[in-house]
């Protein structure tokens, strides 16, 4: 064999590595978070189009947060900076989505430091935290700025874009027992969080986020199978107030918590069979909650709960190797 | 003792192949299994190169220990002349088995040398001094002439098996196990079914498709030797329907011979012999089990070839078919070529590296071994060398697990890839085991499909060795 002359650019340079020597060139984790991006697309154009300049606001202040947050506290943990892998652009997206956009400016940086910081940075970073980033920081702002997320936070009479004058849904039925036509929450012209208005962006960007398989099919099930059995006995259960299980389905978070929120890779179980279980779990809790909490809405508490039980789910679900009893 | 098939029952599962025509009647398999990955095959560089005979090389480094099991114990001392196919190494063990020159000449000094494999190994170099056919006359010696497919009974099943290990016969598929230890007359676990595995799912590797394509018929009459020493009820080749010039090869082969052609869907890793029994007979061999305990034996084409020459013309296994392939290579070819030549010599037989070479591959890309020094001698287990390209290495930055999941949904063992991974990483054997370590095979698939590039398989191979050293 001729010898290899590692002075000439044209010679080559060979390298040993285990097996396997072959990767699919077509996955990576930043391919995945931007899949999650795309997903978001119309969710984000339509919560500019219903809340106008409430959105932007909110984006702008949920993004830059996020963003500060991430390089900050990775600064302080004496790591390379992990803001190229794009988790913390969706974190932030993911809270502004999650948050009214009528909430003040502070609340979204709050929640936002909390979110990235404590919800996922001093676990270990991306990968490493038990719990939902977005949801940590919104579940603390929620209880820190009570008035910023309740009822009232929501509502703006005198405001000028119209679903801000209104009160959301939920609440409406909750408070005042007044029932929203199925077809505003299906198009999305209510009040509510940004992103949880319009479940036509939650169905389109779940879907894309399910075909390109960013998302597993089995949690967004799991839970819908749930609350469609919940939201079914309720409705014979209960009393005839026109509020039946579709408003429980297009109504509130469920959609965008089905979609964007309990899917979450990092704290949702790792097999087929976990996952459906944890989409399972989540659903009859938001179900629980919204039925007989004082809360109108479950979705954020849900899937903390059910992040909490991961790893038992995990451990429940080890399955049976090929060839084993 | 092979008599033929029976078509009872199992009538509901066919497997169709419209454009054959072909149907596995009588097979409860569904021609696949779950989970699995489907890497680009890249089979097209080498696949329609004919085998081309390598002249004889200069010299010869036959490792003393070539197979699954334990070493050789040499016969010869140096510079004693041997003749081409003498024997020079005898089985120190059951499992174990035979060697021979694959080249004649003269006995060197022995040497330990490494071999891909990474295992450190003593070896009988031999000088290659006299005569041996070249070109069309050793293809001929070896693959040519008339094979029986009829009046096989004159061989009797224990003779059958001596034979297969007087030839110093191994499992040419990669792994080398004995060949004599798995065809050979059982009494305590009865086999129903020979299994013939012509899957090849490695991606670039063509060796065994060129002989599925060139030489049908020995293949033939190594399976119903085989099956007859087994005592095989019935005789199914397994073939990915990717290679259907092959299929059609067989087919014409088998023509009146009874043995069936099971085509299975072209997935990774179809070729593991667990996963073409499930494809096949729809049976899981147990964890830790061996395909006899589900009554199959398996075994590759190559190695059917091989038993064939053993057995009626009692020649050993000298040389085999070795695929140099991949981006590296200037001519991509097929090769037979003698067990013991180095792989820099198949590299300068088929026009040497293209400067964009980056990693040498003994075997295929999915479960073969990176190796850098040129002068390392193939041995019986080697179907291939893949040369690739940087390019074609591709090679993803490591990054942080997000537990998708991607692992588990392509684990053909149904593991949890991650899981067994991070366990091994943090040298945790009891959580390694809960979640059954040892049932991997290293296949790759894990590592090949996750986004985050963790070298899964070789983070599990860590643990394996870990659980070993703790003692099951």
């Amino acid at each position: 064999m001729k010898p290899i002359d590692e002075t000439r650019p044209t010679a080559p340079v060979i390298h040993v590595s285990p097996s396997p020597h072959l990767a699919q060139s077509t996955t990576s984790t930043r391919r995945m978070m931007v899949d999650v991006l795309v997903a978001l697309v119309p969710v984000v154009a339509m919560s500019l189009f219903v809340f106008r300049g409430y959105a932007l606001l909110q984006l702008a202040v949920c993004l830059s947060g996020s963003l500060a947050a991430e390089l900050l506290f990775v600064k302080m943990r004496g790591r390379q900076s992990t803001l190229k892998d794009c988790s913390a652009i969706v974190t932030g997206i993911i809270l502004a989505m999650s948050l009214p956009g009528t909430a003040p400016w502070y609340v979204g940086v709050i929640a936002a430091f909390v979110a990235v910081g404590i919800g996922k940075i001093i676990f270990g970073g991306l990968g490493m935290n038990l719990f939902n980033p977005a949801m940590v920081g919104r579940a603390f702002v929620m209880i820190s700025f009570a008035g910023a997320l309740a009822a009232s936070g929501f509502e703006d009479v005198r405001s000028a874009v119209d679903a801000v004058s209104q009160a959301t849904p939920m609440n409406a039925y909750k408070m005042n027992g007044v029932v929203t036509p199925l077809v505003h929450l299906f198009w999305g012209t209510t009040n509510g969080s940004l992103g949880e208005t319009s479940a036509l962006a939650c169905l389109l960007g779940g879907l894309y986020l399910i075909i390109r398989r960013a998302a597993s099919w089995e949690i967004p099930a799991g839970l819908l199978l749930a609350v469609l059995v919940i939201g079914g006995m309720a409705d014979l259960a209960g009393p005839a107030d026109g509020w039946t299980v579709l408003h429980h389905i297009l109504g509130g978070s469920l959609l965008f918590g089905a979609f964007f929120i309990a899917t979450d890779p990092v704290t949702s179980p790792l097999t087929p069979k976990g996952k459906f279980i944890f989409g399972l779990g989540t659903g009859t809790l938001i179900m629980v909650l919204r039925l007989f909490s004082g809360y109108p809405e479950g979705v954020m508490f849900a899937v903390l709960l059910m992040n909490a039980l991961t790893p038992l789910i995990n451990r429940w679900t080890i399955p049976t190797p090929f060839g084993g009893q | 003792m092979f008599q033929g098939f029976r078509n009872d029952g199992h009538k509901k599962n066919e497997i169709h192949v419209a454009a054959m025509g072909l149907k596995l009647e009588g097979y409860p398999g569904s021609g696949t299994f779950a989970h699995g990955v489907h890497p680009p095959d890249h089979k097209k560089l080498s696949k329609d190169a004919a085998i081309r005979v390598m002249p004889t090389p200069e010299m010869v480094v036959l490792a003393l220990h070539q197979n699954i099991g334990g070493p050789c114990d040499p016969m010869v001392k140096p510079r004693q002349t041997v003749q081409w196919g003498e024997l020079i190494g005898k089985g120190s063990t059951f499992v174990s088995t035979t060697l021979h020159a694959s080249v004649p000449g003269i006995v060197q000094r022995p040497v330990r040398v490494t071999l891909a494999n990474g295992r450190h190994m003593d070896t009988l170099p031999i000088k290659t001094e006299g005569e041996l056919p070249s070109g069309q006359d050793l293809w001929d010696e070896i693959f040519g002439g008339d094979w029986p497919t009829t009046g096989l009974n004159a061989y009797e099943p224990t003779q059958i098996s001596r034979d297969i290990n007087d030839a110093g016969l191994v499992g040419l598929g990669g792994a080398a196990f004995p060949t004599h230890v798995k065809i050979t007359p059982g009494d305590k676990k009865p086999i129903h079914t020979l299994i013939v595995n012509g899957c090849e799912c490695e991606p670039y590797l063509t060796s065994d498709y060129r002989l599925m394509v060139e030489a049908p018929v020995s293949i033939i009459t190594g399976a119903l030797l085989a099956g007859r020493s087994v005592g095989a009820e019935r005789i199914v080749i397994g073939v990915e329907d990717n290679k259907m010039p092959a299929v059609a090869a067989l087919k014409k082969a088998t023509d009146g011979t009874g043995i069936q052609i099971a085509v299975v869907k072209t997935k990774y890793p179809q070729g593991s012999e667990k996963h073409l029994i499930q494809a096949v007979i729809k049976r899981q061999v147990p964890l830790g089990g061996l395909p006899s305990d589900v009554g199959v034996a398996i075994s590759n084409v190559g190695t059917m070839a091989a038993v064939a020459r053993a057995v009626i013309h009692k020649k050993p296994l000298t040389h085999r078919v070795i695929s140099v392939t991949g981006g590296g290579i200037v001519n991509p070819s097929n090769v037979l070529a003698p067990i013991g030549v180095s792989f820099g010599a198949l590299i300068d037989f088929c026009g040497g590296l293209t400067p964009g070479a980056a990693r040498m591959v003994a075997g295929g890309p999915m479960m073969g071994f990176a190796f850098a020094n040129p002068n390392t001698p193939v041995t019986k287990g080697t179907g291939g060398l893949t040369v690739m390209t940087r390019d074609e290495v591709n090679a993803g930055e490591e990054t942080a697990c997000v537990r998708c999941g991607k692992c588990v949904d392509v684990c053909p063992m149904n593991l949890v890839p991650t899981k067994i991974a991070m366990a091994s990483r943090h040298q945790d054997i009891a959580l390694s085991r809960r979640y059954n370590i040892m049932a991997c095979f290293e296949c790759g698939s894990c590592a090949y499909t996750c986004p985050a590039h963790i070298p899964l398989v070789q983070l599990i191979r860590v643990g394996k060795a870990l659980v070993a050293a703790g003692g099951i």
